[in-house]
């Protein structure tokens, strides 16, 4: 597939309770019409739970989020676009379930972790004027 | 629509099915349970996610909680009929190392 002729899905989600699966319903129609394994789509939709969600929470803005998928031959592209105030992802802390559990730490902060370890490849975008989270799913040989 | 579709005891244990997306709304009911057992002297729980094929990491956040909870009592969490994702998640996150993880319901009671 030329760049010219890359299929894709363009999705505009409201900030809304479990608006985050219209997203995943999405990539499971993606991920069938790429023949990705069952496995594949799982951890994309996982993936994509989760940088919603964080674009939903730590946008601190109510306005809406914008989803691309790119298709092409041997991998998937998304992208998770908010227009929130940005943050450095690099300030982000590895979380840890033993320290989270012996010092009564807040429990929650999994996203990007789970994102980075369920994708194969993530990169944030980040300034004054929102977020951009590109994440990639090659499609295995089988 | 999340929801506990199933609250039973077993011998020493109380088994909670759920059923439809394991967010925060369903962990907050999963762990309202988990602290009214808790007042009767119940600190053994299996939680059978046949019904939940979907989780995120809100919900999963939640069952550390209930792992804390139990943890002071001596009580255990036990997880059956998770989805392959959700045990990957749960696994990455580390979840599983304080967590029994069976594959039936029948396995997580002749524990």
């Amino acid at each position: 597939m030329s760049n010219e002729t890359k299929p894709s899905v363009e999705l505009r989600i409201p900030i809304l309770k479990d608006m985050e699966l219209v997203a995943t319903s999405t990539a499971d129609v993606i991920a069938k019409y790429m023949q990705l394994s069952e496995e594949e789509s799982g951890e994309i939709s996982m993936a994509l739970i989760e940088a919603t969600i964080n674009a939903f929470e730590h946008s601190e803005s109510q306005k809406d989020i914008f989803i691309n998928f790119t298709i092409s031959d041997d991998e998937l592209t998304i992208k998770v676009i908010d227009q929130g105030k940005g943050f450095d992802s690099k300030g982000i802390q590895i979380p840890d379930i033993d320290s989270k559990l012996k010092k009564q730490e807040r429990k929650r902060g999994w996203g990007v972790m789970l994102i980075k370890e369920l994708m194969d490849s993530v990169d944030y975008e980040s300034s004054n004027d929102g977020t951009t989270l590109t994440m990639t799913k090659k499609k295995k040989n089988e | 629509m999340s929801k506990i579709i199933n609250t039973e005891e077993q011998n020493i244990y109380v088994i909670v099915k759920t059923e439809g997306y394991f967010n925060k709304d369903l962990g907050e009911l999963v762990i309202s349970v988990v602290e009214e057992k808790v007042q009767e002297d119940k600190f053994h729980f299996i939680l059978d996610l046949e019904q939940s094929k979907i989780v995120n990491s809100i919900g999963a956040s939640i069952l550390i909680e209930v792992i804390e909870i139990l943890q002071d009592k001596d009580g255990t969490l036990s997880l059956c009929h998770m989805a392959p994702i959700i045990e990957k998640t749960f696994s990455i996150m580390g979840l599983t190392k304080y967590c029994n993880t069976f594959a039936t319901l029948d396995e997580a009671l002749a524990q």
